[in-house]
């Protein structure tokens, strides 16, 4: 039996780590990339060489992960900017909340609830100030929605390379649980004017964004979110209130939210005009484009990931679509030449990721693997000549081309930016 | 077997009308225990909420839109735009609005024929050659300019610096009054070059 024990002298144990178990196929190579992701790192951890022999920490008022467990997004350190989140690095549908991407244009707000309000006023009947106990007053609903940077995906288009992980491609995507109550209960109370047609969005962030969202949108699936995946938002997701627009561009749904003003046209704001516009290759630049079409990307086996033996290889990824459901993911296994309907995880819901599967076997020689998403509306996913094609080399949203993984002879996986 | 009773019940200050008809699924579970109306439509008002005191929504309504509506009073040339600009901006945007990374430049006219920023991912962007309205250099200097201090320029000061922006890309001279009334009337380059969304319209890639 165990004598008294300290807890603090537990804590402060030399760890003894028991020698690594048999691995599975796949063995991961750690890299530069991937430890500038890890941010800082992590705190001792205390691993007994018998777990069964000695009693483990106590409870705790919240559970950290495994010291064995690195997930980080990656920080620039920059005011303004974004994190990536580890997608590639994680299970199911659910992005878990601290590891949610960010992006903001001057940083995160820090908003004392007690200070907080909700204005909307402008082309409506009586202008209303909500706290934030009323809007959680109203009724409410939740749903599972996914949330898109415009921007996702720049990186690989703009410079592809071998040594891309999911992350630094497509890591400003999330999946959450949004509560919060519609916007068109809200718009009800105030009485909007006929001569409505859009409204200005706000945030309360040093950077005041704002965008024009149409009034359709508003009445139809938005919401005025307070709380993600359970708990009430966090800072860097728009504490205590954002906008949700269900399948839009992540910069519409303003986080911080602060005022809605009811307007007859749009206000032409700098983050619908100079930036969120896409040039396309006729001279002209498309605005207003609210809806991420349909996208789908592997998320298992991508770099880093070297496989270490022939045999069957479950591909893993998500797929999703601003305009409804992913009806399909179809999978190729020889560079886009044939393709499979892959598997895809119960729910599909509408405008949330959908987690697809797909099992090969691996023949040990160079090969490339690709998915593809075809939505409810019949949209399909565009191969990267494509999207070259139509939207032009020096567009710069929207990047919803194919991803393509090439599998070498010795197993290293490297992104590919030819299909 | 039970059937669930239609009820029409009125509580303080809401109607509540409910359209209740027999429920099979009440009837296969003697647990359900107790009459159970259908759900209850939504009240004519949640009554939550307060109206806002005019000085609330003037301290937070300051958005310029498009026809200069929300533009205050207040007016500047160029001249007196470029001692704000070296006082305020010129550290992030350069001497000469040529930009210091990562802070992008806010000056510049190339392509000075065509609008070619689709084709060619090396052309730069910048107020001259890619925003469409002039009002919006007002709005957002305004929220969000300096990046450090934002939302301490005066309405002068602003339109100051809009005016040096301006007149540094050659779409106003360097006299040119802005103010409420001219500053919407100025027509960006690029003005024309935006279109709307269409990709809707088809599940084909636009």
């Amino acid at each position: 039996m165990a004598g008294k024990q300290d807890d603090r002298s537990l804590t402060r144990r030399e760890l003894l780590v028991s020698t690594a178990t048999a691995l599975s196929a796949a063995t991961l190579l750690p890299t530069e990339g991937d430890q500038a992701a890890l941010g800082t790192p992590p705190q001792e951890p205390v691993i007994p060489a018998d777990p069964t022999k000695v009693p483990g920490p106590p409870t705790s008022a919240s559970s950290p992960r495994s010291p064995f467990v690195q997930m980080a997004r990656t920080p620039t350190g920059a005011t303004a900017g974004s994190s990536l989140a580890p997608i590639h690095l994680m299970n199911g549908t659910v992005t878990p909340s601290d590891l949610h991407f960010e992006r903001h244009h001057a940083g995160v707000a820090m908003i004392d609830p007690a200070r907080y309000k909700l204005m909307l006023h402008g082309l409506v009947d009586k202008p209303l100030v909500f706290t934030l106990d009323e809007l959680k007053a109203f009724p409410s609903v939740t749903r599972v929605y996914f949330l898109e940077c415009s921007g996702n995906g720049r990186a690989a288009y703009t410079a592809p390379k071998p040594d891309l992980t999911p992350q630094l491609i497509d890591g400003l995507l999330g999946n959450a649980e949004w509560t919060g109550v519609p916007v068109r209960t809200v718009l009800r109370e105030v009485g909007v004017h006929s001569a409505a047609s859009w409204a200005l969005a706000e945030g309360g962030d040093a950077a005041l964004l704002s965008r024009s969202i149409p009034l359709e949108k508003l009445m139809d699936d938005s919401l005025f979110v307070y709380a993600m995946n359970g708990e009430p938002l966090r800072p860097a997701s728009g504490y205590p209130v954002r906008l949700l627009n269900p399948g839009w561009e992540g910069n519409t749904c303003v986080k911080w939210l602060r005022r809605l003003e009811l307007i007859s046209q749009p206000n032409m704001s700098r983050d619908e005009t100079s930036k969120y516009t896409d040039p396309l290759p006729n001279d002209t630049a498309r605005q207003f484009s609210f809806v991420m079409d349909a996208k789908s990307t592997i998320t298992y086996p991508t770099y880093p990931v070297q496989l270490t033996r022939r045999g069957w290889v479950e591909i893993r990824g998500l797929a999703w679509s601003g305009r409804g459901r992913i009806a399909a993911v179809d999978v190729s296994t020889d560079g886009g030449r044939t393709w499979t309907a892959a598997k895809l995880q119960e729910p599909v819901l509408d405008k949330a990721l959908v987690r697809f599967t797909h099992s090969f076997e691996w023949n040990g020689e160079r090969t490339t693997i690709v998915s593809r998403a075809v939505d409810a509306t019949g949209y399909v996913q565009p191969t990267l000549a494509e999207y070259r094609q139509v939207r032009g080399s020096g567009t710069n949203y929207h990047y919803n081309h194919l991803r393509a993984w090439t599998v070498e002879a010795d197993g290293r996986v490297v992104y590919e930016a030819s299909v | 077997m039970r059937r669930a009773m239609a009820l029409l019940a009125v509580a303080a200050g809401f109607a509540l009308a409910c359209s209740g008809r027999g429920s099979s699924a009440a009837d296969s579970s003697s647990a359900r225990r107790g009459s159970v109306s259908a759900a209850a439509s939504e009240p004519a008002s949640y009554a939550l909420g307060r109206t806002p005191e005019p000085q609330e929504i003037a301290a937070w309504d300051l958005d310029v839109n498009p026809d200069g509506v929300g533009l205050p009073s207040g007016r500047a040339t160029a001249v007196e735009g470029a001692s704000v600009y070296a006082a305020k901006c010129v550290i992030c945007h350069g001497a000469k609005g040529e930009g210091v990374a990562p802070n992008p430049p806010i000056v510049g006219r190339d392509p000075r024929a065509g609008f070619a920023f689709g084709r060619d991912p090396a052309l730069v962007k910048t107020v001259g050659n890619y925003w469409p309205f002039a009002t919006t250099v007002y709005d957002y200097v305004r929220r969000a300019m300096p990046q450090d201090k934002p939302g301490s320029l005066t309405p002068n000061e602003l339109y100051a610096v809009t005016a040096w922006i301006l007149a540094e890309n050659g779409i106003i001279a360097r006299d040119f009054v802005v103010d409420s009334l001219s500053l919407p009337k100025i027509k960006m380059p690029a003005r024309d070059r935006f279109v709307r969304d269409d990709r809707l319209t088809t599940p084909s890639f636009k």
